[in-house]
């Protein structure tokens, strides 16, 4: 059966009119709350289109008036079941104190799942080291690490001008959005069903299990401490919650024991993920600035023992921040 | 090769499509993004050189962490104040959406914003775009994690009706016994493809039109044939869009 089709849209095109302005309110303006009454009338209206579109779907149809009803019944499709609560205001302090610890914890064997690689990348590192030093050309590839660690530590120590003098924000900068760029990819290669951190994570972990190896078998653990602990205490977490973030993506795609469907398990945590994500970024800000103007300078500079306390003092923090924060309450009513 | 459709069925029961947007097309815009992302950034450029004023170092500290926000914030900023569009998008008339036709979320924006890093592997988005290639629903890795995809947006517009039927003198309309027998002959698909002819007519070469008019109006006489006194002296355009009239409206 073919249908009048200028008696139906000129029947029915008040209804679609009304809906697409009471769309354009809504996505104009989507922090109104909207009464009971409206609510129901957009409802009314999305039926009433919807049955519309099923009319033109079932009889002869003009492509351009179906898209069109599709375009709108699409729209209101997405206002009326989305189901997802909509933030109103973002608060940033609640953000930091509550969402960002109470989301770390929440997903916690993933953290400890992202250490645990890095470890025993450390202890690949450090093995490899110990038991080839030729090797180190090769798991440290920087310049600055391939010499001899005494003839360093000697050479930092011997120096009496700033190197960085005129140069520590450009180096900050460069190492906030550097390290904020490999947490980003840490992230995204979750998408590797994992494979892409877990390798990111261990080589990480290769090259600090080396350098600490190398160093320490040196004998210049203190200059060590003192040169990694003050931006190390943040930045290796950092790294760490980056992988969190892209292992709690790979779960999530191969959602062994789950369920729901995977665009349903995608969309439960897309909330977490971004929030570790930013909080990474958060703390890599921190970690550069440390490492520019802090980390590089040296006895006689500043005392070993001050830098590592700093660190020490950071890392307690860091950790009381992402144990505590939030609160256990919250914790559990959040569950 | 047949547009790729994303198909949400409402639990009212109502199936509707969109029509998702290819590798290729998202490649351009992008290329446009990438072009508005350099002019923003030389502007940016511009602006921070005057710090050099006060400090060399300072301008360049905060010329590299511009780069970088301005980098990735563009694409999440634009896609969330435009639900889902960027300039690219816009221009070419695409838009982001949630796979399944819910209302786009900021964390999925930024998810499918940050995975351009795999995207972008090893250059010029060969791994996105090799997965957009293959994916049924057109996505790249950032908007499989991210569950979205890009759909083209129609142009909105009613057709022109009354510029084809109305204020024509319809001979067929003399008999309405025939009339209703061609309206209940003619397939739904047939009389959308009757009417989308003569929609486009002006987009046709000349001997395509004639042939494809032709052909139309051959196949609508063969369906049912109309008395000679109906059908003498007009041309097979003119019959198509005849049967067009008959079949779409109904006299009042």
């Amino acid at each position: 059966m073919i249908i009048d089709l200028q008696r139906f849209v000129e029947h029915n095109r008040p209804c679609w009119t009304e809906l697409e302005q009471a769309l354009n309110r809504l996505e104009a303006e989507p922090d109104t709350r909207m009464s009971l009454e409206s609510l129901q009338h957009l409802h009314l209206l999305y039926e009433q289109t919807t049955a519309d579109l099923a009319r033109l779907s079932t009889f002869s149809a003009e492509p351009e008036i179906r898209r069109y009803l599709e375009s709108l019944v699409a729209r209101a499709y997405g206002e009326i079941h989305e189901t997802r609560e909509r933030r109103r205001r973002f608060y940033p302090m609640r953000w930091l104190f509550q969402t960002l610890p109470q989301t770390f914890r929440r997903h916690v064997r993933a953290f400890w799942l992202s250490l645990a690689i890095t470890l025993v990348g450390c202890a690949f590192g450090g093995f490899a080291l110990a038991f080839d030093p030729a090797a180190k050309a090769v798991l440290l590839p920087f310049g600055h690490l391939q010499g001899d660690p005494s003839e360093r530590v000697a050479q930092e120590e011997s120096v009496s001008t700033d190197r960085l003098a005129g140069h520590r924000t450009t180096f900050s900068a460069f190492l906030m959005t550097h390290n904020t760029r490999v947490s980003i990819l840490a992230l995204a290669l979750g998408m590797t069903w994992g494979a892409g951190t877990i390798i990111l994570l261990f080589y990480n972990g290769v090259i600090l299990g080396a350098v600490v190896t190398d160093y320490v078998a040196a004998g210049q653990t203190r200059f060590l401490l003192g040169w990694l602990l003050p931006h190390g205490a943040i930045e290796i977490p950092a790294i760490l919650i980056a992988g969190q973030a892209g292992l709690i993506l790979a779960a999530t795609l191969i959602g062994r024991g789950q369920r729901a469907r995977l665009s349903t398990r995608l969309r439960s945590v897309s909330g977490d993920i971004v929030t570790l994500i930013f909080g990474v970024a958060l703390l890599l800000i921190w970690a550069g600035v440390v490492e520019a103007f802090l980390s590089q300078y040296h006895e006689p500079f500043i005392p070993y023992a001050a830098k590592i306390a700093f660190g020490a003092v950071e890392l307690v923090l860091l950790s009381l921040f992402l144990a505590k924060s939030g609160g256990r309450k919250a914790d559990r009513a959040k569950l | 090769m047949k547009t790729p459709v994303l198909q949400i069925r409402t639990p009212e029961g109502i199936v509707f499509s969109q029509a998702l947007a290819g590798p290729v097309i998202r490649f351009l815009a992008w290329l446009l993004d990438l072009f508005c992302v350099m002019v923003a950034l030389t502007v940016l450029g511009y602006a921070i050189s005057l710090l050099n004023l006060i400090s060399t170092n300072l301008a360049l500290a905060v010329y590299t962490v511009s780069y970088f926000v301005v980098s990735i914030a563009y694409g999440i900023g634009t896609e969330w104040a435009w639900r889902g569009q960027t300039v690219g998008k816009r221009l070419f008339r695409l838009r982001v959406m949630d796979a399944e036709g819910l209302r786009i979320q900021f964390s999925q924006i930024v998810i499918r914003n940050l995975l351009r890093f795999v995207d972008a592997l090893p250059m010029f988005y060969f791994v996105g775009g090799l997965a957009c290639w293959f994916s049924p629903k057109c996505q790249r890795l950032g908007d499989l994690a991210a569950n979205t995809v890009v759909i083209r947006i129609p142009r909105l517009s009613e057709p022109d009706l009354d510029q084809i039927l109305a204020g024509k003198f319809n001979s067929l309309r003399h008999f309405p016994h025939l009339v209703a027998r061609l309206r209940q002959n003619v397939a739904p698909t047939e009389a959308a493809l009757a009417l989308q002819a003569l929609l486009r007519r002006d987009e046709f070469e000349p001997l395509a039109r004639i042939e494809l008019f032709e052909r139309l109006a051959t196949h609508f006489r063969e369906k049912v044939p109309f008395p000679p006194e109906a059908t003498d002296g007009i041309a097979d355009e003119q019959y198509v869009r005849n049967v067009v009239d008959v079949i779409y409206r109904t006299e009042r």
